[in-house]
């Protein structure tokens, strides 16, 4: 089990900084993390570090795709004014 | 047309910059500091009005990680054509932050002050932060280091921040009550989790006005900024500047909320208004009976380059530097012969008598001037200017109010890097946003004034004057509220019948 980065990213490294395993690397055109290294903080902490302190929406999935962080989750912008602002996504 | 050139002021006018305390709070914001203090602030750009016309400072992006959200931010900076905070185009490694800030210095003597502010928090990036500051120390020694911070990991990193001789810290401090607070931070990280709501603001605030009390403790100047948001924290700024002036902070920034909803921030998107220049200033004045207000700030980017309200980044970016050979050592003689220049520039002034308001009448209501001002005079064409200073002259004498930036923001796309006119999507022109950002002045002093603004600026109750080009600012804003005076326009009527 591991958790992907995906592309909306915006590489501010904060993730890398607390990651228990040091899973997660610099990549273009984002960051990325080391599934033979990422144990989803199982045993280290009681939430994934990398989605706790991540600022971005839909940045981080687990393996079945689903955001750890959905749209409107860390803003509290509703969920119309996203879809306005073409900042919604389903899924990764 | 030839402009009459007075001037009892040569000096100031030489050396560029508004005359002496007057730009600022009245009378002269750094008034009640121990000298100690204002030794150390004389050459800071960011701390001192007097300071920040003649030198200039540096913000190196070597800290994009934070540790909170705050409504008035997105993490997604990037572009090149906005100046406001948390923004930046290319981010640093500490390595190539020395080679930026020494190539600066060697190319801007002036450069006094290296700061990290971004684009995230400099303390939730440790290790990228302090590694910069031990280099510069060892380095660059004829640079003073600052840090800005959202207060959170403070009390932890203060000892650090005191072993690098960091001497200036900004905090943001936008509220003391956490239920003030969960309206401007939705979630800070904390002991690894994220925690939302009343209780993280909460946290956030204890760890603030910790920091706070350990840093003045040990002697390092705290400035406090705040970000005015209406209807959010306005009133409440009023008690915030009272208590961390209790604690030690030596200065008080209130700064305009900025939200576009183009930046994609909560409050952008929200619609929360930004306050009106009015708001801005009768807050600060509300609060300057408690402590030292700063005026004069430009809330420039996390990577701004050179004096403030201007942005020399462009010819310092890393391929550029990367061709540059500087030697340091040479460069700090030069360096030094400039500071003390400009110090001994400062120190004769403050012996210049200022424009005394003699001739106007007891009880003259103040006037509210708008000047595009250049280097301390009255220098500019009204169409060039991308900011007024705002003066206040009164019986009182001159005082500097504020600036008011005329090309607010990036527009988005469609306008991003060209001056149209009219900007896509706009309802208003350039011209016609540039006058309503003048509201509440009576008179706007530049060195010229086309036909159409002019027009425009008269039918909107502001009178343009194009008569003091060139001289100092606050010799021709006295001059033009003596010729308003002489008309008896600024006595309440009853009282102006009597003098007539």
């Amino acid at each position: 089990m591991a958790l992907q980065i995906t592309q909306s990213c915006v590489n501010c490294w904060a993730c890398v900084d607390v990651c228990p395993n040091d899973a997660i690397y610099q990549d273009t055109p984002h960051f990325l993390i080391d599934d033979g290294k990422c144990t989803e903080c199982l045993g280290d902490h009681a939430d994934p570090q990398c989605a706790a302190i991540c600022p971005i929406e839909m940045a981080i999935v687990n393996e079945l795709g689903e955001f750890l962080n959905p749209p409107g989750s860390l803003t509290g912008i509703p969920i119309e004014k996203l879809k306005e602002f073409g900042l919604w996504r389903e899924a990764a | 047309m030839e402009l009459p050139v007075i001037s009892n002021n040569a000096p100031a006018a030489e050396g560029g910059g508004c005359s002496s305390s007057g730009c600022g709070t009245a009378p002269d914001a750094l008034g009640h500091l121990p000298d100690h203090i204002r030794a150390k602030v004389q050459d800071h750009p960011c701390y001192s009005e007097e300071a920040h016309h003649y030198f200039a400072r540096m913000h190196v992006a070597v800290a994009p990680a934070c540790n909170i959200q705050c409504n008035y931010c997105n993490r997604k900076y990037d572009c090149s054509n906005e100046s406001r905070p948390g923004v930046v185009s290319e981010l640093l490694t500490p390595d190539q932050a020395i080679k930026k800030v020494l190539a600066v210095a060697a190319e801007i003597p002036q450069m006094t002050v290296l700061g990290i502010a971004g684009p995230g928090d400099p303390l939730a990036n440790p290790g990228r932060t302090f590694e910069t500051f031990e280099q510069l120390s060892a380095r660059a020694p004829d640079i003073k280091l600052c840090v800005s911070t959202n207060g959170l990991s403070l009390p932890q990193y203060v000892d650090e921040i005191a072993k690098h001789n960091i001497d200036h810290v900004t905090i943001t401090i936008n509220c003391v009550d956490p239920e003030v607070g969960a309206k401007i931070y939705p979630w800070i990280y904390w002991e690894n989790k994220r925690i939302t709501g009343v209780e993280g603001a909460r946290i956030l605030i204890e760890q603030q006005q910790k920091g706070l009390q350990m840093l003045t403790d040990r002697g390092i100047l705290v400035k406090v900024n705040s970000v005015l948001i209406p209807g959010v924290n306005d009133e409440h700024l009023k008690e915030v500047s009272k208590i961390v002036k209790a604690k030690g902070a030596f200065l008080h920034n209130v700064m305009p909320l900025i939200a576009e909803p183009e930046h994609g921030t909560y409050y952008g998107i929200m619609e929360q208004p930004e306050p009106t220049p009015e708001q801005l200033q009768e807050l600060q004045d509300a609060c300057a009976g408690d402590m030292a207000m700063m005026r004069h700030c430009r809330q420039c980017r996390a990577d701004a380059v050179g004096l403030l309200g201007e942005d020399r980044g462009d010819e310092f970016t890393l391929d550029k530097i990367d061709v540059m050979d500087v030697d340091y050592e040479a460069a700090m003689v030069r360096r030094k012969v400039v500071h003390d220049e400009i110090i001994e520039k400062l120190d004769a002034k403050r012996g210049i008598v200022k424009p005394k308001a003699e001739g106007i009448p007891e009880g003259s209501r103040p006037v509210l001037m708008a000047v595009a001002g250049k280097n301390g005079v009255v220098a500019e064409h009204f169409g060039h200017a991308k900011e007024f200073l705002i003066y206040e002259a009164s019986p009182e004498g001159v005082r500097f109010i504020s600036h008011r930036k005329t090309e607010l923001y990036c527009g988005g796309m469609d306008s991003c890097g060209d001056g149209d006119v009219v900007e896509a999507g706009a309802t208003e022109s350039l011209l016609d946003r540039n006058i309503r950002v003048l509201a509440g002045c009576e008179v706007v002093l530049c060195s010229k004034v086309g036909y159409e603004p002019w027009a425009k600026l008269e039918a909107a109750g502001i009178a343009p004057n194009g008569e003091h080009a060139m001289e100092p600012i606050e010799d021709a804003v006295m001059a033009v509220y003596k010729e308003i005076a002489a008309t008896g326009k600024l006595l309440p009527a009853a009282e102006s019948l009597k003098v007539a």
